[in-house]
């Protein structure tokens, strides 16, 4: 048990760390928009990443012996706060893509001791980016109705078959897929989530473009493609409590303020007194577009108070729980009317989609808020949250819903 | 949908199937994906005068047909369904609304039919701002001898690059904030210290930014008597809200029957998605929504044709409704469609990005919330 006079000290050593270690030249370097090499930063960038790895606070509470740091829930807190104070970043869980937030953790809990020293440093230092294949064209919020087939060939298992909407899958190195593996069995009970290199033959990736015009993500094809038996996690045919795990492990990543939220970023009331002038008491020019304002605010602050209050009654050690739901479906509309507020605010300048007559904040709010309309369809779209909230928090019988 | 003449639901079949047959959404992707800077193709454009749409204001003296507003929203609201661009709506709605509202004789005569027939592309120059709010102009219009010198600068005008001629909203009295003093001056494109540069916008539609710099204009382009045209501004502008809102009730119920489409035949945990409950009350909110819309949007075009004296209400319960129920439609049309919805290759995206920027033109749902209000003197 950490005590807080303990914190207090530790907070004092991170601080330090973080002033003496985050390099100058990195200020005001956009982790979400700027490129390292595009910046001429890239030097600078690799030895700040090195240096928080070498601390093991790329993933603070991951074990030392895996590239962690073997600190608490409280204690990550702390570094994650003072990272932020001195507008510095942890780039490490960008850079591995669905590693940190996700198939770390699921190693953590569901790998064997070889697979854990064989993916965790990787993905701790920043070095391995990883992508999900789940989906497939016909199995999206009913994931456990996937077709792509795993056969068993000796040493390993061969893949055919389609992942859809699998992000990042161009630039990553490994894939953590759920795959059929028994056919005779009943839906959920035939398949197994394996770990495959993405650079072999049998892996075929297409670029999809999206609504913001960005193309974070794929078609990922699989003609049988190869993953070493060694690298099955979790049991043969067991797949679906991994993969119900992992999941979780992704709600409960999206239920707190994405890391776009920069510290320094104008409050919306503030930026909306510069697109919409004020009245002679000082507010909002636009008394409807201030309750608004406002109301999200509230929303935020109240979503912001569920999070400490569920960590403090957990007593600092949250369970990836059916709470995450609740939480990721609170921070989904916060984070969406918030879009929906800026862009109305900004009027005729919130409609841009590029050129000079607009500013790069201006265009940013557009692409995030159009990105931003993921929120609520990845991770268990915001309906499938409240299925889970009806069924798993208030006992309620599932109905309409079969398999 | 309101009760229509013989002549109107003609009009309306004849728009359904030519824009679903000749100006589909696959033809607006095709223009976004070449970048055609503005922002319509030359053969969309040349159809629509063909088939006589741009008369539909104009009476038939200056070559028209007259037909009213009510007529031309049924157009509007079909070649919203297809999201067809062109500037049918900125020249023979606004433009010719403008003239026939604030223009002389001379001036009716000499751009009417001309809009009729295409060559000329008359468009309405009013916001300089991030929000629509004419009493903020701050474009000057100075009185020197018989001429008038325009200063200033115009953003998010519509068509405004294809535009022959604009119609600028400009200050010959009073400061900025200021309801009265403004001014209407129609003025060539050309003319010499008038310059525009292209705005990209998300819905890829062709817009301007236009600079004055001492651009000469003669008593003969001025419409109506100086520093007095704020309240036939208003007057026109209330038509353009109800124009827009046919057009949004047109993307609205696309984007309603693409969704309905959705939920009949998507496939999870083995049933139709539609036979889940949480989605079924949804859609039927939405059509719930979509009709109450649809009423107020078709009687400010009603009220407009009627000439009665609350177009101003009507217009802004149009704007507002209309607003809402799109702004809530487009959002749930990508939820509901899920991953395919997020992608730039369904045509989803282009409904949720139209309906923003015809959302937030000729003021917001917000705006008209407070000019409500101020109309029920509260
Ligand atoms: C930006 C982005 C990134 C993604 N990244 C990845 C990734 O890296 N890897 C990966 O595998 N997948 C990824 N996904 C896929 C994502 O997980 C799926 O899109 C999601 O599970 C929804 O599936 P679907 O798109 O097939 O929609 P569907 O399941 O077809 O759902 C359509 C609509 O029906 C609703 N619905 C479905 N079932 C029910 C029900 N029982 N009750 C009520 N409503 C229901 C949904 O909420 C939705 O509104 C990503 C998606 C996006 C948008």
């Amino acid at each position: 048990m950490t005590t807080s006079a303990d914190l207090d000290g530790f907070r004092a050593e991170v601080s330090d760390w973080v002033q003496t270690n985050f390099p100058s030249a990195l200020n005001g370097f956009d982790l979400g928009a700027d490129s390292p090499s595009e910046k001429g930063v890239s030097g600078e960038f690799r030895a700040w990443r090195q240096a928080l790895a070498d601390k093991g606070w790329g993933t603070p509470t991951w074990p030392k012996e895996y590239g962690g740091a073997g600190l608490s829930d409280p204690e990550a807190k702390v570094i994650r706060r003072e990272i932020a104070k001195a507008g510095a970043f942890n780039p490490i869980p960008p850079m591995t893509g669905m590693g940190v937030t996700m198939v770390g953790p699921t190693i953590l809990e569901y790998g064997t001791d070889e697979q854990k020293a064989k993916h965790l440093p990787g993905i701790a230092s920043g070095e391995v980016r990883w992508c999900l294949g789940l989906s497939e064209p016909n199995a999206g919020s009913d994931l456990a109705s996937l077709s792509t087939k795993a056969v068993d060939e000796g040493d390993a298992f061969i893949l055919n078959g389609q992942k859809i909407w699998t992000s990042g899958a161009h630039i990553s190195q490994w894939c953590g897929a759920v795959v059929r593996t028994d056919p005779k069995a009943k839906k959920r009970d035939g398949i197994s989530f394996v770990m495959l290199p993405m650079d072999q033959k049998g892996v075929e990736t297409r670029l999809i473009k999206l609504i913001s015009g960005a193309s974070p993500f794929c078609e990922t094809f699989f003609n049988d493609a190869r993953a070493d038996k060694k690298d099955l996690l979790g049991d043969l045919n067991d797949g679906w409590s991994v993969v119900k795990r992992l999941l979780q492990h992704e709600r409960q990543s999206q239920t707190s303020a994405p890391a776009a939220v920069k510290i320094d970023q104008e409050p919306l009331q503030e930026q909306a007194k510069r697109y919409v002038g004020t009245l002679q008491d000082g507010t909002l020019a636009d008394p409807d577009l201030r309750l608004r304002i406002v109301g999200n605010l509230m929303d935020a602050e109240a979503h912001k108070l569920t999070v400490s209050r569920i960590t403090a009654e957990a007593k600092g050690q949250v369970k990836v729980s059916a709470a995450a739901s609740i939480l990721k479906n609170s921070m989904t509309r916060v984070a969406q009317t918030k879009a929906e507020l800026t862009l109305e605010m900004m009027g005729n300048q919130g409609i841009g989609w590029e050129g000079e007559q607009f500013s790069d904040e201006e265009l940013r709010s557009v692409r995030d808020w159009l990105m931003g309309k993921a929120m609520s369809i990845y991770g268990g779209s915001a309906e499938i949250q409240n299925n889970i909230i009806s069924k798993n928090i208030l006992g309620l019988p599932e109905t309409t819903q079969q398999g | 949908m309101a009760a229509l003449t013989e002549e109107q639901t003609l009009i309306k079949d004849q728009a359904t199937s030519w824009a679903s047959a000749e100006a589909p959404v696959s033809k607006f992707r095709a223009m976004r994906n070449e970048g055609a800077e503005v922002g319509f193709a030359e053969l969309t454009w040349s159809a629509m005068v063909e088939m006589g749409w741009t008369g539909i204001l104009v009476p038939e003296e200056y070559g028209g047909s007259d037909l009213g507003y009510l007529t031309f929203g049924l157009v509007l609201e079909e070649l919203g369904k297809q999201l067809a661009a062109s500037p049918l709506f900125a020249s023979a709605y606004v433009g010719a609304t403008a003239l026939l509202l604030a223009g002389n004789d001379t001036q009716k005569s000499s751009h009417l039919p001309r809009i009729v027939d295409g060559t000329e592309i008359v468009t309405l120059a009013v916001d300089e701002g991030p929000r629509h709010a004419p009493a903020r102009t701050a474009c000057v219009a100075k009185a020197a001898g018989d001429k008038y010198v325009l200063s200033g600068t115009k953003t998010l005008v519509l068509e405004g690059m294809s535009a022959t001629h604009f119609i600028v909203v400009a200050r010959s009295a009073g400061s900025v904030g200021d309801a009265q003093g403004l001014s209407l001056f129609i003025v060539r494109a050309d003319v010499a210290g008038l310059s525009r540069r292209p705005m990209k916008t998300i819905d890829s539609r062709g817009y301007a930014e236009l600079s004055f710099n001492g651009v000469e204009v003669s008593d003969a382009d001025l419409m109506g008597p100086a520093g007095q045209a704020g309240e036939v501004l208003d007057e026109v502008l209330d038509r353009a809200r109800a124009g827009i809102g046919a057009e949004m009730l047109g993307v609205g119920s696309q984007a309603f029957a693409m969704t309905l489409d959705y939920l009949k035949t998507r496939k999870q945990f083995g049933a139709v998605i539609g036979s889940f409950q949480a989605l079924g009350h949804r859609a039927a909110e939405l059509f719930a929504a979509m009709e109450l819309a649809r009423s107020c949007g078709e009687a400010a075009l009603q009220e407009i044709d009627a000439q009665s004296n609350s177009v101003a209400k009507a217009c802004s319960l149009s704007k507002a409704k209309v607003g809402d129920f799109l702004h809530t439609m487009s959002n749930q049309l990508i939820q509901i469609h899920g991953g395919i919805g997020m992608t730039d290759e369904f045509d989803a995206g282009l409904y949720l990005k139209r309906a923003r920027v015809l959302e937030t033109l000729y003021g917001n749902q917000a705006f008209h919330r407070d000019r409500y209000a101020r109309l029920l003197g509260f």
